[in-house]
This record gives structure tokens, C-alpha cells and sequence, in this order.
């Protein structure tokens, strides 16, 4: 090694066998045809929340989150035959707080309404909702029924209805992959005025019913009220 | 294990007349109300323990399959419903008539453990209390809610409070008993290895299970209400499917036919009972097999191999119920007095599926047998896990692949035949193990058994001659049973025995639509197999059960 030229590293003393392979062999494993077609010049000029969208829409982890007959079929509509997770939001998870996406598969009643928007709560924004089968979207065939909640938006805000009773899968991978393109467009979820709200006890007017709960209930306790006559 | 009874009868068994009963209860009795499918007794509400501990104990009548309470212009009715484990034709009615202004009636919980749950059904939506009962509460409903909603005077419209006591974080101090040493730990109501909407109170004990109580009502759908609003002819039907949801469709809508025929008097064509029998063995198949996919999931873990094959077999199956009925998953195939429409055209290739489908299965079930059962690490979880003696099994009326697993030689296809199955060469399975392993294997075998009968009606359906082909018997476009018929009928649901009470009142609508659900007996054993046990365990046993809560829950 000459003195002169203290920084070049004499390269027949280097192994670059390997090197070279992973350098050429690199361009066969990592193209694709959209890399082909930048072709000398791989890059693109976008605004950040745009690509962010697109990063957004293109990977979606949804709640693993069974309610009722709508969850079977999105039990097939996550595994073979169906398989979602082509689309890239196949991958369920089973806590609210590793989610994005929540698939509401079923008929929403006064006593899981709010666990529920408790499970949506803790998931981290932001956070889209499927609504998943009539059920959701107004109750369904149990809508007369006296312990039914009339439509899983009056409790969480739902970005898509899915109908049908229950929805084929074909349909729950449309309702999902349509999700997707919203997202990617930036769309936001629709924020809906919700009628069933959770609330303090003392804050409610004092009706009959207050009057008769007021000796059994702490007044911090969280309540919910909902008047079925006035529902959708 | 075969059609054939054993030939050991003991006194249990012995069949009484109605008259006879009378004399054994001699005194207790106050009148008689006979039920279509049972003579009824009715007796005093402080007399319902002595009642049922004779017939339990001196007529052999073992089985409580249901409480069905109600409510009439001028008085409150609890009635229970006893059979046989040994022979299920034999029934009785107990009606226990309480007061209108103070409806009391003395519990049945101390003769019928299963009892518990039934009478606390009993006293959330109709009203009725029960004397000497251990734990009165609510369990469908909130405990905030005002009001019995399938009482008289219930009135629907008005605004309901509920609070949210379980909302409070269960790691809080006031849930720690500094004294006690135990830990509190809620599981559920959204958690993948409940099932759906089950929720479990556990207390632990270090790692041990101290005490699990399910709570449930997360999907209290009101169904019986939506039947009791439906005609009986058509608007009753679809709702059936929605019970059990796991593609036991066809078997649901059987429990409801089964019930209106007897009320209503209509004969079924055998052709229509062929077909029925054969999409029926075809729900139970993709209904175990889900079973077996879900249950493989609470022991393995994720999304893993066996649940895609499990789920891979129920698409073939259920592609060809999609053939025969036009629906994936809520099929609304059966009408009173036969089916909708007849087999899909061409025949021939319905056959030929349908036979393609039966030929593979018994690889598969080799699969399975490779993937599950032959593992040594799943045997370990399951094998003396989640023990369920046969006798605390027939105390709490569990039924279906529960009772079968523990050996309780017990299945409404032979026992109270209907529909075809006794004209087909089949077997009852059973397993001596009470383990989960055992239910599993039930469920797995009986698979076996459910594709020979689909075989069987697949070659007498071929060879039906084509002028007779009746696929639906001659039915009143309104039908009104008399007034004050009432009617309890089974039928083998893929769970268990699936049961229907109606009222009839003249109408053309019942006046009360009671549902026996197999699952919600079979759920409450489950702190007979849990406490003690660890927490893994609590979760085998509750997958072994396999439980749908829609069908719990109503």
C-alpha cells in the first residue's frame, strides 16, 4: 500500500464475490414491472398524506371480534376459499389495541352496546368501522325486538354498511376493499350525532325512572340511556 | 352405541300411565291439564320440590328439559317439562299456576340443578319469583332493567337505564382481596376464545380456578318475542336459523316444523322427509366441523392449519346446501308440512356432488385424526381435562355431544325418532371418557355416522319414482290451532336436544313461543368442569362444550 494514496483500499485484498452476486441478483429479486416502468429514474413525487393514505389503505389489521350468525361467515371470509387477507386486511388481531379496522358482525343488544364502544374506544386512531349485516345497519329481523339496539351507529360511528342477512362473503370483501379505496382517497369517517351516549348518572333530567334508579345507583356511575321509541 | 336399546331395563324405565302417575303423586296433584305430547299435572307452588323428587326418584323421570313460565289473564304458570335420559317419549308436565298480584312459586333447584338458570330465566322475562331459589337474579337482561318484557303489562316503549358497573377497570383496588389472596379476572364478552359474546367471571386462585360463573344475555336477541309475533305459517321460520348460527340452519327450522306439525296436525310426504334428513345430517356436519376448527383454535392458537381445513371442508359442504336451498347460511328451506322447493336441477349432479363430498370425507377425517387427535401435545391438554361425570351431566340436563361424551347413551334420532332416521342404518355414538377429548371424538364420529345417512338418502332419493315426489303436504294458508293446546317437542339439534313449547290461542300467531336451547344447559355445567381446574383448561372445556350464544342467549 503506497503511501500516496492513503484512502483506496486495494481491491483485489477484498471478497466480493458474495457482494457482487447480491448486487446483481438484487434487481431480478426486487423488480416488478412497476419498477420496470420508472426504469432509470425510481422516483415519484407525491404529497406525504397521500402516500400515507395509500400505506394506510394497503394494510389494514382488523379486530378479531365475533357477535353473532354475520361472524361465521367473516370467520370464511378470513380463511381459505375467501381468503381477505389477498387485499392486505386479512390479518386479525385479537386485541382492539394492535387494530384498525373493526367488523361489526352482528345484532348489537342494550347489554353488549356498551362494551362494545368501550372495545372501540381502546382501539388507537385512526379507526374505521365495517358494519357488517342488516343487523347493524337497523337492527335487522330483531328490530321490534325489545332488547335490541336499532343500528350499531347509535352507538360507534360505521365509514360502511355491508347488508344482507348475513352478507355473502363476496360482499364482506367488496364492503372491506371499498373501505380501502376510501381511506386511500383520505376520506374521513362520517362523525354521526349519536342518540345512545354514555353518561353520568346525575346528569340525566330526573324522570320517573331516574327518580325510581336514584337510591340504587351511585351517582358517578356511568349510565346508558336509550328510549326505543324515539330510535330510528 | 347401535339403534338397538340395551335389553337391561330397570325400574326407571318402566312406563307408567298417566293414571298411574296420578295415584304415585296422589294428594299433590290438584287437577289435570294434559299437554299434547304429556299428560300434565298441575299442583300448588309450595309443593313443586316434593313433585319432581317423587317422579325423580320413584318414576325414573330424570331429565328437566325445560321450565317454560307464562303469564295469563288471571294467573302466572311455570311449567316443567320432564323426560327419560333412558327413554325420552316418556314425558310429563308439572304446571305449577301462581298468583296473579304475587307470583310466587317454590324452586326446583334443589331436585334439578339445571333448574337454576331456567328458573332465573323464568323470573327475568316473565316475572315470576322462586322460593328456596340460591341465586335470583337477572341473566338475560341488565340487572337495570325495569320491567318483565314478556309480561302482560310490559310496555315497551319506555326509556331504559342501564349501568355500567362492568366497566369498572377489574385491576382496581376494590377487586383485590387483600385477605382472600384471589385474583379477579373478567374473560370476555370480546375475546376470541369465548365463542362470541360470552362473558366469565373468574376468580383465581394463584393459577387455579376458584370460581367461574358465565354471564350471559350479550345476545339476547328477544326471539321469542319476534316468534310470538310471527304467523305461524311463514313469518316464524327464518328465524329458527338464526338460534344456532353455525350452519345448523336446517336442524333449528326442523325443532320449530316438528312442534307446529304436531300442533297443527300435519303429515309430512316421506319424500320431503328424506330430503329433510339428509340437509339436516348436512348442517351437522359443517356445524361439527366447526366445532372441530374452533376448538383446534383454542388449543393451538392462531389462524393455524387446522381451522383452514376444518373451514375448507364446511365451504364444500356448505356449497351444497347452497344447491339444495339457495342460501349460504340461513337457508329457510323447510315449510310446514315439507320443503320449499324439491332437489336442484340437473339431479343427477347434485347427486354426484353431494356423493364426490362423502367420498373424500373419510380422508379428511384421517387428516384430522393426524392433525388432532394423534397429537400428543393436544391429547395433553384435553384427555382428563374438564371432567363431566354422567351423572352431574343428567343433573343439569346437558344433551347432544356433552351428555354423549360422558356416556350418556341419549340422542332424539333414535330415541324419539322422527323425520326418516329410523327407516336408515346409523349408530349413536358415544364415549366413555367425560374428558374433552371424549366430546371431541363424539363429534368427530359422529360426522361418520351423519355421512352414512346422507349416503343412505342420497340412494333412496335417487331412486324416488318421479310421480311421487311430494315435497310438501297440503297446509291451510292461515292456520289456527285450537285455543289452549299447548305442545313440547324436540328434535337432536347439533348441539343437543333443541325443544320448542308453544301455547296456542286461537290465533293465528302462539301465544307463547318457548325455546329449550341444548346450549344454554350445556353452558352451565361449565363451572363443574372448570373450578379447580387451570385457566387453559377453563378454555378447553368451554371450546369442548361448543357452545353458540345465539342460541344461548335467544
Amino acid at each position: 500500500m503506497s503511501s500516496d494514496q492513503p484512502f483506496i483500499t486495494d481491491d483485489s485484498q477484498v471478497v466480493t464475490e458474495t457482494r457482487d452476486a447480491r448486487m446483481t441478483g438484487q434487481g431480478d429479486r426486487f423488480n416488478s414491472r412497476l419498477r420496470e416502468a420508472f426504469g432509470s429514474s425510481p422516483f415519484i413525487l407525491t404529497k406525504f398524506d397521500k402516500f400515507l393514505n395509500w400505506c394506510r389503505g394497503s394494510s389494514m389489521f382488523m379486530l378479531q371480534f365475533g357477535i353473532a350468525c354475520c361472524s361465521i361467515e367473516m370467520m370464511h371470509t378470513y380463511a381459505v376459499k375467501h381468503d381477505l387477507d389477498r387485499f392486505g386486511s386479512g390479518v386479525p388481531r385479537a386485541s382492539p389495541r394492535q387494530a384498525d379496522v373493526m367488523i361489526v358482525p352482528g345484532t348489537i343488544v342494550s347489554k353488549f352496546a356498551p362494551r362494545m364502544k368501550r372495545v372501540y374506544d381502546q382501539m388507537p386512531e385512526p379507526k374505521f368501522v365495517v358494519g357488517m349485516g342488516s343487523c347493524t345497519i337497523s337492527g335487522g329481523p330483531f328490530q321490534e325486538g325489545y332488547n335490541v339496539i336499532k343500528g350499531a351507529e347509535e352507538v360507534i360511528p360505521i365509514d360502511i354498511h355491508v347488508p344482507g342477512c348475513p352478507p355473502r362473503p363476496e360482499a364482506l370483501v367488496y364492503g372491506v376493499v371499498k373501505l380501502q379505496e376510501r381511506v386511500a382517497n383520505g376520506e374521513a369517517a362520517p362523525v354521526t350525532v349519536k342518540p345512545y351516549e354514555l353518561e353520568e348518572f346525575s346528569d340525566l333530567e330526573r324522570d320517573e325512572l331516574v327518580e325510581k334508579l336514584t337510591d340504587q345507583i351511585d351517582d358517578d356511575e356511568l349510565v346508558m340511556r336509550y328510549n326505543f321509541a324515539d330510535s330510528p | 352405541m347401535s339403534l338397538e336399546r340395551p335389553d337391561t331395563v330397570d325400574d326407571g324405565a318402566v312406563e307408567r300411565t298417566p293414571d298411574e302417575l296420578e295415584a304415585l303423586l296422589g294428594d299433590l296433584v290438584v287437577d289435570r291439564d294434559d299437554h299434547l305430547n304429556a299428560p300434565g299435572f298441575v299442583i300448588r307452588p309450595d309443593t313443586v320440590q316434593e313433585t319432581l323428587r317423587t317422579l325423580k326418584e320413584q318414576a325414573g323421570y330424570d331429565h328437566l328439559s325445560v321450565v317454560s313460565a307464562q303469564e295469563y289473564e288471571n294467573r302466572y304458570e311455570s311449567i316443567y317439562h320432564l323426560k327419560k335420559y333412558d327413554d325420552p317419549t316418556q314425558e310429563v308436565s308439572i304446571v305449577v299456576p301462581a298468583d296473579k298480584d304475587d307470583p310466587v312459586s317454590e324452586s326446583a333447584e334443589p331436585v334439578f340443578r339445571t333448574a337454576d338458570w331456567h328458573e332465573r330465566e323464568a323470573y327475568d322475562l316473565i316475572g315470576i319469583e322462586y322460593d328456596d331459589h340460591p341465586d335470583l337474579r337477572r341473566i338475560l337482561l341488565p340487572e337495570t332493567w325495569q320491567g318483565h318484557p314478556l309480561s302482560m303489562d310490559y310496555d315497551k316503549d319506555r326509556p331504559q337505564i342501564a349501568t355500567l358497573p362492568e366497566h369498572a377497570n377489574p385491576l382496581e383496588d376494590h377487586h383485590k382481596d387483600a385477605e382472600s389472596d384471589t385474583m379477579f379476572l373478567n374473560i370476555g364478552p370480546h375475546h376470541p376464545a369465548t365463542h362470541g359474546v360470552l362473558h366469565l367471571k373468574t376468580v383465581l386462585d394463584g393459577e387455579q380456578v376458584a370460581d367461574v360463573e358465565p354471564d350471559i344475555g350479550y345476545l339476547h336477541r328477544s326471539e321469542e318475542q319476534m316468534a310470538q309475533s310471527g304467523t305461524y305459517r311463514h313469518q316464524i321460520m327464518p328465524y329458527p336459523d338464526r338460534w344456532d348460527y353455525i350452519s345448523a340452519g336446517l336442524l333449528n327450522e326442523w325443532a320449530y316444523a316438528r312442534a307446529a306439525e304436531d300442533l297443527a296436525d300435519i303429515e309430512v310426504p316421506e319424500y320431503a322427509q328424506v330430503i329433510r334428513t339428509m340437509g339436516a345430517e348436512m348442517c351437522r356436519i359443517a356445524a361439527h366441523m366447526l366445532a372441530l376448527a374452533t376448538f383446534a383454535l383454542d388449543i393451538n392458537g392462531d389462524f393455524t392449519a387446522t381451522f383452514m381445513y376444518a373451514i375448507n371442508d364446511r365451504e364444500r359442504v356448505q356449497n351444497l346446501l347452497e344447491d339444495l336451498t339457495g342460501q349460504r347460511l340461513m337457508f329457510n328451506y323447510f315449510r310446514l308440512g315439507g320443503v320449499v322447493w324439491d332437489l336442484p336441477e340437473p339431479r343427477e349432479e347434485f347427486f354426484s356432488d353431494t356423493r364426490d363430498f362423502l367420498d373424500q370425507l373419510p380422508e379428511s377425517i384421517e387428516e384430522y385424526h393426524n392433525l388432532i387427535t394423534s397429537n400428543e401435545i393436544f391429547q395433553m391438554r384435553t384427555i382428563d381435562t374438564g371432567i363431566l361425570p354422567p351423572e352431574v351431566a343428567k343433573n343439569y340436563g346437558a344433551t347432544g355431544p356433552v351428555a354423549r361424551g360422558s356416556g350418556v347413551d341419549y340422542d332424539l334420532r333414535r330415541d324419539d325418532p322422527y323425520g326418516y332416521y329410523d327407516e336408515l342404518d346409523w349408530d349413536v355414538v358415544t364415549e366413555d371418557g367425560c374428558d374433552n377429548f371424549s366430546r371431541l371424538l363424539v363429534r368427530m364420529r359422529e360426522v361418520e355416522e351423519s355421512a352414512k345417512i346422507i349416503e343412505q338418502c342420497v340412494d333412496l332419493l335417487e331412486d324416488w319414482p318421479e310421480d311421487e315426489r311430494n315435497i310438501q303436504a297440503n297446509v291451510p294458508r292461515t292456520l289456527r290451532p285450537d285455543d289452549d293446546t299447548e305442545i313440547y317437542r324436540a328434535v337432536e339439534g347439533a348441539k343437543g336436544e333443541l325443544g320448542i313449547y308453544i301455547r296456542a290461542d286461537g290465533t293465528d300467531k302462539p301465544a307463547r313461543f318457548k325455546i329449550r336451547s341444548p346450549c344454554f344447559s350445556n353452558l352451565q355445567t361449565l363451572p363443574e368442569m372448570a373450578n379447580g381446574e387451570y385457566i387453559p383448561d377453563v378454555i378447553a372445556a368451554l371450546g369442548s362444550l361448543d357452545v353458540v350464544l345465539g342460541e344461548v342467549d335467544r
